[in-house]
C-alpha cells in the first residue's frame, strides 16, 4: 500500500536541495519537451502531405506515360506518350469496378476575355473529373458526357483565374478565347488550393479533353488517367486489370518494363510521406537519447541521495521501515522527479510547437498520443533509473546505516 | 505466565573479516524482566554494542537463541524483523539521530507511519502530541531539530521511541552528547518511565550514568564480568538539587 504521506516525504527530500532537483530534471525537460516538438512537426509535415494527396479524391488510382529516355536524359512522366485515348476507352470498357475515370491532358496557353489575357493550366478531362476529386462548383454547371463526346468549346474557370480575368463579375456564359478559340464559361470551380508540388491549382481552365486534344493541343496522347474504384478494397484489384489491359494492348512482352505507370492513391501517399516518417523517427529517437540521458542523470542524482541519506534510512530501518517502505520512498522520488519533469516538458514542448508554427509557418500536430506516450515514457524512466538506487538503499544493512557518517 | 522482556540463551556472535574471526559476544545467557531499568556497561570492544543490536533486532545471533518477549527472533526474516522493531522496541541513540528538516512532530510520528496495520492521520498526530507530552516538549511540536538544544532534541528521540508503546526502550549512550546538567535531566526521563513500568536496556560506559539504573551488567571480552544490583541508586530530582547548589556556591564565591 502506497500512503499518501510517502508522496509528502518524497516531495520534501525533493524540495530540501531545489537547484539540484530542478537541474536534475532538466535532462528529462528537454527529453520531453524536444519529443513532443520534434514529433509534432513531423506530423504536421505528414499531415498537411496526407492532405493534399487527399485532395486527389478517393479510392483513385492514376496511370501514367512511362518516362522516355532521349539522348541520355529520362524525361519527366507521361513524356513517352504511350497512353491513348483508345487505352482509356479500353479501360472503361474491359476493366471492372470502375466507378469514374477520367483522362488527362494538359497545355499551357494563352487565355483572354476582352482585353485581359493571361497563361494558364489548361486541362482536358472528362465530365468525370469534378466527382472524381471532389471539386466543388461555386456557379454554373459542369460540362456533360456529351459536351465530351462532340469536343464542344465549353470551360470550366478555376477560381484564381476566373478573379484575374472577370474581378467580381461572374464568369458563367462568357466567352473565353483558349489560343484564340471561343469557349464558353459554364461554370465556375470552388477553390482547391495548392497542389502537392506548390503550384496553384485553382490558376486553371477545364475543358472536355476531346477539346482540348482537338483543337488546342493536337496530339492523340494522354498525359494521365485519373481511374476511381468503386471500394477501397477494389483498389488493387482494378490496378491489376489496368495493368494486364494496357501491357496487352501496347504488346510488351513478359520480360519487358511497362511503358506505364499505376498508382493506387495509397501508394502515392506512402510515397510521399515516407520522408516524414523517417524525418519524425530520426528527429523523435535523436529526442529519446536525450531523455535516456535525462534519465541517467536522474539514477546519477538518486545514487547521491540514497549515499547521503544513509543514515536517514538507517533511523527509518531501526523504528521499522521494511526494506520495501525504503525501495518505495526512493522509488517514488525518482518518479515524482521524472513525471514532474515530463510534465513540464509537455508545457515546454507543446508551447514550443506552438511557437515553431507561428513563427516559421510550418504546419504542426500535436497529438494526443505523443502528449500521453512522453509522459507514460518519463514516468517510466523513473521507475527504470530510480529503481537501482532505491534497491541499493533498501537493501542497506540498518546497523552500518546507522553507523554511517 | 509473564515472559521475560528479554531472554539471551547462550548467546555468541562471531564477525568473519577477511582475514580474522572477532568474537563480539561470547556464549552470554541474560534475563531481563519486565519493568527491570538495567545499565549494560564495558569498554568499547567488550560486546556492549553488539549486545544492544541484537536486543534491538537489528542483528541476528551467530548462535544461541534470543527471545524478545516470548518471540524467537532466530525464524523471522528481514520484514518480520523490522515489523518486531515497530512494535517491540523503542530506540534512543547517543547522536539523537532524528530527521533534519523535520518537524519533532514528523519525527516522533515516523515509526507510526510504518505500523502495520496503519493508522489514521489524525491518530497518529494524536499519539505523537500525546508522546512528546510525557517527555514535556508539547509545546516545541513544530519545531525543527536544528531549532532544539541538544536535550531537547534527546527528548524528541524518547518521545519516538515511545510512540508505538514497546516492550523495550534501548538506549544507546543517551547521555554522551549531553553535558552533566541535561544527562541527568534525561536520565530523569527515564527513571520516571521506569517508575510507570517501562523495561529500559541502556548501554553505558559512564558508572556516573548507570548508577541511575537498577541493574548494572558488566561486560569484558564478549562475557558478562558481573551482574549485580545497583546499590545507593542514584536519584535525578536529588542529583539535579544538588548540582545547582553546587552552581550557587560557585556564583556566590566568585
Amino acid at each position: 500500500m502506497i500512503k499518501l504521506t510517502t508522496f509528502r516525504i518524497a516531495a520534501r527530500a525533493l524540495r530540501r536541495n531545489t537547484l539540484r532537483t530542478v537541474l536534475t530534471m532538466l535532462g528529462i525537460i528537454i527529453g520531453v519537451s524536444a519529443v513532443i516538438a520534434m514529433v509534432s512537426i513531423g506530423q504536421g509535415a505528414r499531415a498537411q502531405v496526407e492532405a493534399q494527396i487527399a485532395s486527389l479524391g478517393q479510392n483513385v488510382i492514376l496511370v501514367m506515360s512511362g518516362n522516355v529516355t532521349r539522348g541520355g536524359f529520362r524525361m519527366g512522366f507521361g513524356t513517352a506518350g504511350s497512353l491513348t485515348l483508345e487505352d482509356y476507352e479500353a479501360i472503361r470498357r474491359e476493366v471492372l469496378g470502375v466507378n469514374r475515370a477520367s483522362p488527362e491532358v494538359r497545355a499551357f496557353a494563352q487565355v483572354a476575355v476582352g482585353n485581359q489575357n493571361l497563361n494558364t493550366a489548361i486541362l482536358g478531362v472528362s465530365a468525370d473529373y469534378l466527382d472524381l476529386r471532389s471539386w466543388g462548383l461555386r456557379g454554373g454547371e459542369n460540362f456533360s458526357e456529351q459536351d465530351a463526346r462532340h469536343a464542344n468549346k465549353v470551360a470550366l474557370i478555376g477560381k484564381t483565374t476566373a478573379d484575374t480575368l472577370f474581378g467580381d463579375g461572374d464568369p458563367v456564359g462568357q466567352i473565353i478565347r483558349v489560343k484564340s478559340v471561343p469557349f464558353t464559361i459554364v461554370g465556375t470551380l470552388a477553390a482547391k488550393g495548392m497542389s502537392m508540388t506548390g503550384s496553384d491549382q485553382d490558376d486553371t481552365l477545364l475543358v472536355p479533353y476531346t477539346s482540348a486534344m482537338k483543337r488546342l493541343t493536337g496530339g492523340t496522347f494522354l498525359r494521365s488517367l485519373t481511374i476511381q474504384a468503386a471500394t477501397p478494397d477494389l483498389l488493387d484489384n482494378v490496378k491489376e486489370q489496368i495493368s494486364d489491359l494496357l501491357r496487352q494492348r501496347h504488346r510488351i512482352g513478359a520480360d519487358r518494363d511497362d511503358d506505364f505507370i499505376v498508382r493506387t492513391q495509397q501508394e502515392i501517399t506512402d510515397m510521399a510521406t515516407s520522408t516524414s516518417k523517417i524525418m519524425t523517427i530520426l528527429l523523435g529517437s535523436i529526442a529519446g537519447v536525450s531523455l535516456l540521458v535525462g534519465g541517467i542523470g536522474i539514477m546519477n542524482i538518486m545514487l547521491v541521495s540514497v549515499t547521503e541519506r544513509t543514515r536517514e534510512i538507517g533511523i527509518r530501518m531501526a523504528v521499522g521501515a521494511r526494506g520495501r517502505d525504503i525501495l518505495l520512498q526512493f522509488l517514488i522520488e525518482a518518479v515524482t522527479l521524472s513525471a514532474a519533469g515530463g510534465l513540464i516538458g509537455i508545457l515546454l514542448g507543446v508551447g514550443g510547437s506552438r511557437l515553431v508554427s507561428s513563427k516559421l509557418q510550418w504546419p504542426t500536430l500535436i497529438s494526443v498520443e505523443s502528449i500521453v506516450g512522453a509522459f507514460v515514457f518519463s514516468a517510466m524512466i523513473g521507475i527504470f533509473f530510480g529503481f537501482y538506487p532505491a534497491r541499493k538503499a533498501a537493501q542497506l544493512d540498518p546497523i552500518d546505516a546507522l553507523r554511517y557518517e | 505466565m509473564v515472559h521475560p522482556v528479554v531472554k539471551l540463551e547462550n548467546f555468541s556472535k562471531v564477525y568473519v573479516g577477511s582475514e580474522v574471526e572477532v568474537h563480539a559476544v561470547r556464549n552470554v545467557s541474560l534475563e531481563i524482566q519486565p519493568g527491570e531499568f538495567v545499565a549494560i556497561m564495558g569498554a568499547s570492544g567488550s560486546g556492549k554494542s553488539t549486545m544492544l543490536n541484537t536486543l534491538g533486532c537489528l542483528d541476528r545471533p551467530t548462535s544461541g537463541k534470543f527471545f524478545l518477549d516470548g518471540v524467537d527472533t532466530g525464524t523471522l526474516g528481514r520484514n518480520e524483523l523490522a515489523d518486531l522493531r515497530n512494535r517491540k522496541i523503542g530506540f534512543v541513540f547517543q547522536g539523537f539521530n532524528l530527521l533534519s528538516r523535520t518537524t519533532a512532530l514528523e519525527n516522533v510520528e515516523l515509526p507510526l507511519m510504518y505500523a502495520r496495520p496503519g493508522l489514521p492521520n489524525s491518530d497518529q498526530r494524536d499519539r505523537a502530541l500525546h508522546s512528546l507530552e510525557q517527555v514535556g516538549l508539547d509545546e516545541r511540536a513544530h519545531h525543527h531539530p536544528s531549532q532544539l538544544s541538544g536535550g531537547q532534541q534527546q527528548r524528541v528521540a524518547i518521545a519516538r521511541a515511545l510512540v508505538n508503546d514497546p516492550a523495550l526502550l534501548l538506549a544507546d549512550e543517551p547521555t554522551g552528547n549531553l553535558d552533566s546538567a541535561t544527562s541527568i535531566d534525561i536520565m530523569g526521563i527515564f527513571q520516571s518511565l521506569n517508575q510507570r513500568g517501562m523495561t529500559i536496556v541502556m548501554v553505558t560506559h559512564e558508572l556516573d550514568i548507570a548508577r541511575y539504573t537498577q541493574r548494572m551488567v558488566v561486560m569484558r571480552d564478549g562475557r558478562i564480568l558481573r551482574d549485580e544490583q545497583v546499590n545507593n541508586r542514584l536519584k535525578a530530582a536529588d542529583e539535579l538539587d544538588k548540582l545547582r547548589q553546587e552552581q550557587q556556591a560557585v556564583q556566590l564565591t566568585t
